[in-house]
């Protein structure tokens, strides 16, 4: 069996700039609403008074970019009515738009909301990993975009191997739910999944 | 310097040989449908590729972020179907010299620009109002021949005086498209009244000069640093390409650097850098830097024998000749000097909201962390008082040992390599007289009144003889909404007996287009072919290359390129010659750049080798250490400042007479629109206007999906806005006595209290009761030049913010 590819995102490079979602989207040529990469802005802390002055007291900021996370165990795939999500042997996640009937029910069942109903064609979408260029031996569209080289694409216990296996920064989902085939490499200030500490900024955005 | 110069194939061997086929100049080709929809009925460049076969063409970022970043354009069936980043191999890439120019977000976006509904299609004449916006459309000839007959007209009646070439900055080619063509015209045509500084740099370029002169360490020096403290500076937003400063930022943090980030805000830059942050003020820094000389003084942590033999007026006994006693920045430091006070820390954290002990710890550890590299960004000086910071952080960086040393440097920008490339040769210019960039108004309303004296500073000429009657604007939106004081401009412009004629040649229909008498729409990058050279801002560190930027389509609509507009007004002002100089096509001009750039770099391809390989990058495997002579032997070896030392004091600033705005020392100067401003009861709260991450200043907003990624807001601090009852995401009013502006509020921590903050570029918007309803600042900024460098202190703001 093939390997299962992944994606790694190294917290501590990204700058929260969207390069990834902007390339994503001119690579799978989106429309306005449709984001199969997005950038979580997490902020946390609170402002204080010390020797008269207003400081920030553990003000903290980072950002997680996240796409399908072509899990281990695709919820998406077992609520579809349609059979039409169905996960190759190197685990990319796909959805076959003949068999979608648009019904959203893996939009609702996914923790990450990575299917998004595309309006222009009456079905579901998601990341497909850039399947067309994996299969020519390239790297996803995202994964090349990166002006800081955040991001990292191959096989899954690598990527682990390279950047470790933390797989749920706040505000992501705990990822035993669906045992995503995705590795974040933490910054000094990146909280887990559950944290209370700090809050989503951006979900007009997402 | 040992150069590593080298030819980069970019493509594989089997696009080169694919693209062998290719017929550049043919336009041929079935209808371009970009898919999803849009339908533009483009004709493409014609190509030979196989169905379905897929073929990579470099092209460039040509806006003024500086990056210049590389992309590829990647056309398959006649469509250009999507962009990839620097299609330089892997294997050519040395992420510590010379890593590629992958692009940031906004180039990304190039498609969508390109394709953009808001672009100019054909040539317009004003049928309305001046700024109402009404259009007719008009034939190339009627366009070309009434402007044409109205320069004739002006330069009849007024003189070459009245002509100006607005500043601008959407475009910058190497050549043969971009400004140099019609700057070269309208100079053998008899000249132009023309600008200094800009509107980005306008006080560092003024005050530079006397403290420092020159330009830092190269960029990618920082990776041997230890300690680096950014004061302002959002690289990561600003200079974000894959080889700019932003990215070297990030590779020292990978490196173990620790950043310190003084700035009102947790910029991006701050957050990527995991910098510990000091919130400031706005407007203080000097009270700051003031502070923490007199901790390195009162603690014995400076370099005295570097001071004594370096500086000039760092304390009296190095005062030049004829400066009054008290007059050194000791005296200043130490409370010797006119004002008579100390500056402790205790002083600065009631101006600059910083506690004292964090004054005190932060000026101990730049004296003590070797190497410490102190960099300044533009933010702090587009500000009322922006010549002052930009000379104290360097006596900083001379006291703390870090001047002229790797990894340290002189406490101003970065530097780079330049690309050794001439663009169109542009004769002088015959008219001498000079204004400041930002002063054009007054050009416009007042011009013959404006002098070399204190008020205006015009140059070249003792005064005026005529105001501004003809207006070229090229690729530029600052008439009206880069410009401060959107309404007050408004007026100016609408009367149409002051500025008579205003050309603008754009791409988009932006609310500067709106203004136009005529107005020519121009092509974009996909649309010509262009030559770029990659060193940007000049930070990018000691790599730079050239990019031949490749059209791959044909102009839509009836845009034209700049040259040829340049080529036919040239032709009807009876200069086709003069104008042409033998130079039949855009390959003649090129050719010559090819050339030039050989005479540099040997090795450096034909035109047509060129145009297949697409980028000839070259670098250095040395960083420049800025100074370090100087640093080893001042005499011999003097700084380009007037006295050749680190001018502390400087007895040219003395000259100007006005100390209580050009100090001769760098001196802490309260702001008009400050805290301590009475209409501070009124408006409480500050307003910057820095870069947004989405836009290139105002190029870029409006491209559909940089709009959904990132939204424009104003940022106010979380107490701020439990204050007013405002959550985030809430929309809200903002306003002061010069206009109001409606958009969302983003609540942050990352923001200090008393602090608000409105990226700068957005298309203001207007409903019907004039209140702007996109988030542009300058509804709300003052035109009120800063003192030497009559520069744009377009951060410097007071407002109110209402929930609505």
């Amino acid at each position: 069996m093939t390997k299962q590819l992944a994606f790694s995102v190294d917290i501590a490079k990204c700058t929260g700039c969207k390069a990834c979602q902007i390339a994503c989207k001119d690579k799978n040529n989106l429309p306005i609403g449709v984001r199969w990469r997005r950038v979580f802005q997490y902020e946390g802390g609170e402002w204080i008074k010390q020797d008269g002055q207003m400081i920030p007291g553990n003000v903290y900021a980072y950002t997680v970019s996240a796409a399908c996370m072509h899990c281990e165990n695709p919820i998406c795939m077992d609520v579809c009515p349609a059979a039409a999500i169905s996960k190759r042997a190197d685990g990319i996640v796909l959805i076959d738009q003949d068999k979608c009937i648009g019904c959203r029910y893996c939009s609702w069942a996914c923790p990450y909301g990575a299917p998004q109903f595309n309006e222009d064609l009456g079905v579901m979408t998601k990341c497909n990993m850039c399947v067309d260029l994996v299969d020519k031996g390239e790297r996803p569209a995202c994964v090349e975009s990166c002006p800081y080289r955040a991001m990292d694409f191959g096989p899954l216990d690598e990527l682990r191997q390279k950047h470790g296996i933390f797989a749920a920064p706040a505000p992501l989902p705990d990822s035993n739910l669906t045992r995503p085939s995705v590795v974040y490499r933490p910054n000094r200030v990146t909280k887990s999944s559950g944290d209370t500490s700090g809050k989503l900024k951006n979900l007009e955005e997402l | 310097m040992t150069e590593n110069n080298f030819l980069t194939k970019t493509l594989t061997d089997t696009v080169l040989t694919r693209r062998s086929f290719l017929k550049w100049s043919a336009a041929v080709g079935g209808s371009a449908a970009l898919a999803g929809g849009l339908n533009f009925g483009l004709k493409t460049v014609e190509n030979a590729v196989a169905a379905g076969e897929e073929q990579v063409s470099t092209i460039g970022c040509y806006h003024n972020c500086g990056g210049r970043c590389i992309l590829g354009a990647v056309v398959k069936d006649g469509t250009v179907v999507r962009l990839v980043p620097d299609p330089t191999p892997a294997k050519d890439e040395d992420l510590r010299t010379n890593p590629r120019a992958i692009p940031c977000l906004r180039g990304r976006s190039k498609i969508h620009h390109t394709y953009a509904p808001e672009r100019l299609k054909y040539p317009l004449k004003r049928v309305g109002k001046r700024g109402e916006g009404k259009f007719e459309r008009i034939s190339w000839d009627e366009a070309l021949d009434t402007i044409a007959s109205e320069m004739k007209r002006i330069k009849e009646k007024y003189s070459n005086e009245a002509f100006y070439f607005m500043y601008a900055s959407g475009e910058n080619w190497k050549g043969p498209d971009g400004r140099d063509p019609m700057r070269r015209l309208m100079r053998l045509f008899g000249g132009y009244t023309d600008y200094y500084g800009s509107y980005s740099a306008a006080a560092y370029g003024a005050a530079l000069p006397f403290i420092t002169a020159g330009s830092g360490n190269s960029a990618e020096d920082v990776l041997n640093s230890k300690l680096i403290v950014l004061f302002g500076d959002n690289a990561v937003v600003n200079n974000a390409g894959g080889d700019n400063a932003g990215y070297w930022y990030m590779k020292a943090k990978e490196n173990g650097t620790k950043f310190i980030v003084v700035d009102p805000i947790l910029t991006d830059t701050a957050m990527a850098l995991e910098a510990e942050w000091v919130p400031i003020i706005p407007g203080t820094d000097v009270a700051l830097i003031a502070a923490m000389s007199h901790v390195m003084v009162k603690e014995d942590l400076y370099d005295k024998e570097f001071m004594a033999t370096h500086a000039t007026g760092f304390d009296e006994d190095t005062l030049p000749e004829g400066a009054p006693r008290n007059s050194s920045w000791m005296a200043y430091i130490m409370g010797h000097g006119p004002d008579k006070v100390e500056k402790t820390p205790a002083w600065a954290a009631a101006i600059t909201g910083i506690p004292a002990d964090r004054i005190a710890s932060l000026a101990r550890e730049i004296a003590s962390v070797k190497p410490c590299a102190l960099f300044q960004a533009w933010g702090w000086q587009r500000r009322a008082y922006g010549e002052q910071p930009v000379r104290a952080l360097p006596i900083l960086a001379a006291m703390s040992g870090n001047f002229g040393i790797s990894g340290g440097g002189p406490g101003i920008r970065p530097s780079g390599m330049a690309f050794k490339m001439s663009g169109m040769p542009v004769p002088n210019n015959p008219v001498p007289a000079v204004i400041s960039v930002f002063t054009w108004p007054d050009f416009i309303t007042r011009g013959k009144e404006m002098t070399s004296g204190a008020r205006d500073k015009i140059k070249g000429v003792d005064k005026l003889s005529s105001s501004m009657k003809f207006m070229w604007n090229q690729a530029g939106n600052t008439v009206i909404n880069q410009h401060s004081d959107i309404n007050l401009t408004t007026k100016i412009l609408e009367d149409d007996t002051l500025l008579e004629f205003l050309v603008t040649f754009e791409v988009m229909m932006t609310p500067t287009a709106k203004f136009a008498d005529i107005l020519l729409p121009g092509t974009t990058g996909f649309e010509a072919d262009n030559i770029i050279t990659g060193e940007g801002h000049g930070i990018k560190g000691n790599h730079a290359w050239a990019l031949f930027n490749h059209k791959i389509i044909e102009p839509m609509y009836e845009c034209k390129e700049a040259l040829w507009i340049a080529e036919q007004l040239a032709d009807r002002l009876g200069l086709g010659d003069e104008f042409r100089e033998g130079h039949m096509s855009r390959e003649d001009w090129m050719q010559d750049m090819v050339k030039s750039a050989q005479e540099s770099y040997p090795d450096f391809p034909s035109l047509e080798e060129f145009k297949k390989v697409g980028i000839y990058k070259v670098s250095s495997n040395k960083s420049t250490i800025a100074f370090a002579d100087f640093r080893a032997d001042p005499v011999a070896n003097p700084l380009r400042t007037p006295t050749g030392k680190i001018e502390i004091y400087s007895p040219s600033l003395a000259a100007y007479n006005e100390p209580e705005e050009i100090p001769a020392i760098p001196k802490y100067i309260p702001e008009w629109e400050g805290l301590s401003d009475p209409l501070h009861d009124k408006y409480p709260l500050m307003m910057e206007t820095t870069h947004f991450v989405a836009r290139s200043h105002s190029t870029f907003d409006n491209v559909d999906y940089l709009r959904e990624a990132h939204h424009q807001s104003i940022w106010i601090n979380t107490l701020d806005a439990k204050k007013r009852g405002i959550k985030n995401g809430d929309m809200v009013k903002v306003y002061n006595d010069r206009g109001e502006v409606h958009l969302p509020a983003f609540v942050t921590h990352r923001i200090r209290p008393s602090v608000t903050n409105m990226y700068q570029g957005a298309w203001y918007m207007l409903n019907a009761n004039g209140v702007d309803t996109r988030g542009c600042g300058n509804m709300l900024t003052k035109y009120h030049p800063t003192p030497l460098a009559k520069g744009n202190p377009q951060h410097t703001n007071l407002v109110q913010v209402e929930k609505l």
